[in-house]
């Protein structure tokens, strides 16, 4: 006689969902904090904001959205059974993190070797507002980023278990909450993106 | 074996890829010239809906039953009521 585990499909997807929300309220705090000492130093922000190299965030933005299109295609190739075409695609997913990363590694060792990164002499000797900007700009995105790498070590770990057997056309829960907080890490970035690189 | 799901075509997904990076572009091209405080109002107006793009069909919520959305509609109500109170003090103090 074989025995099936428990699976509950629903309650799986509503408790990933329940954690979305949770990280949604995180980073709504962060983005909160943004427009209220936007609105007390809007020059220092322009200013701080012009700092940052446009150029990188748009890439950086082109690299999610291609990493967010692999993760949601390896849930339809594993719903449809196209398991090596699943790993393939999460391989996708994670090069594009790799990449983010690598970006993300040149723009923060660029500002840290100007003398900008919390608590650094230049922004304590500067306005106020700029030492506020960057504070926020290192904390978001290196939450965001901390996120980054969460979710891609996630997406290989899945992609062993698609290999392994383990998460197929029958059974692909894992595989689709993994997808949820990939897409999670990219719909911050949506918002990350104009209002650190763009709109000032 | 597929009870739970609405299988996404590729080309569907391929579409809202497309569709993102066309949004992109479009947030690049407004903050770029000088609109002023448009421009702020714009760039947020455009990822709204570059995230209601993801959110509905990368995340399938477009196929989720009721609770999930309701659920959504919670979570998003409740930022918007942080921020809304938050702003409610900054602006008028």
């Amino acid at each position: 006689m074989t025995t099936h585990p428990h699976k509950d499909y629903a309650g799986a997807k509503l408790g990933m969902w329940l954690f979305l929300f949770t990280e949604l309220l995180l980073f709504g705090g962060m983005f909160l904090l943004y427009s209220v000492y936007f609105k007390r130093y809007p020059q220092e922000f322009a200013a701080g904001g012009r700092q940052l190299d446009w150029i990188m965030g748009t890439v950086n933005t082109v690299i999610l959205l291609t990493s967010s299109l692999c993760a949601a295609m390896a849930v339809t190739a594993v719903q449809r059974d196209e398991l090596r075409r699943a790993v393939a695609l999460i391989g996708g997913t994670i090069l594009c993190a790799a990449g983010f990363m690598v970006i993300k590694y040149v723009e923060w060792s660029a500002k840290i070797g100007h003398g900008i990164y919390p608590g650094s002499e230049h922004l304590k000797s500067g306005p106020p507002g700029e030492s506020v900007f960057f504070s926020l700009y290192f904390i978001t995105t290196g939450i965001h980023g901390l996120h980054v790498l969460i979710g891609g070590a996630l997406l290989a770990w899945i992609a062993l278990k698609i290999k392994g057997g383990e998460v197929n056309a029958g059974n692909d829960i894992l595989l689709e909450n993994g997808a949820l907080y990939w897409h999670l890490v990219d719909l911050i970035w949506i918002f990350i993106f104009p209002l650190y690189y763009l709109i000032l | 074996m597929n009870e739970h799901h609405h299988i996404i075509s590729y080309k569907k997904l391929t579409a809202i890829w497309l569709a993102l990076l066309a949004l992109t572009a479009l947030t690049v091209a407004i903050t770029r010239v000088e609109l002023g405080g448009y421009k702020v109002l714009g760039a947020l107006v455009i990822a709204c809906a570059k995230a209601g793009l993801v959110i509905a069909v990368f995340m399938h919520m477009k196929y989720e039953g009721r609770l999930l959305r309701w659920l959504l509609f919670l979570a998003l109500l409740t930022l918007a009521i942080f921020i809304g109170l938050t702003f409610f003090d900054v602006l008028y103090r």
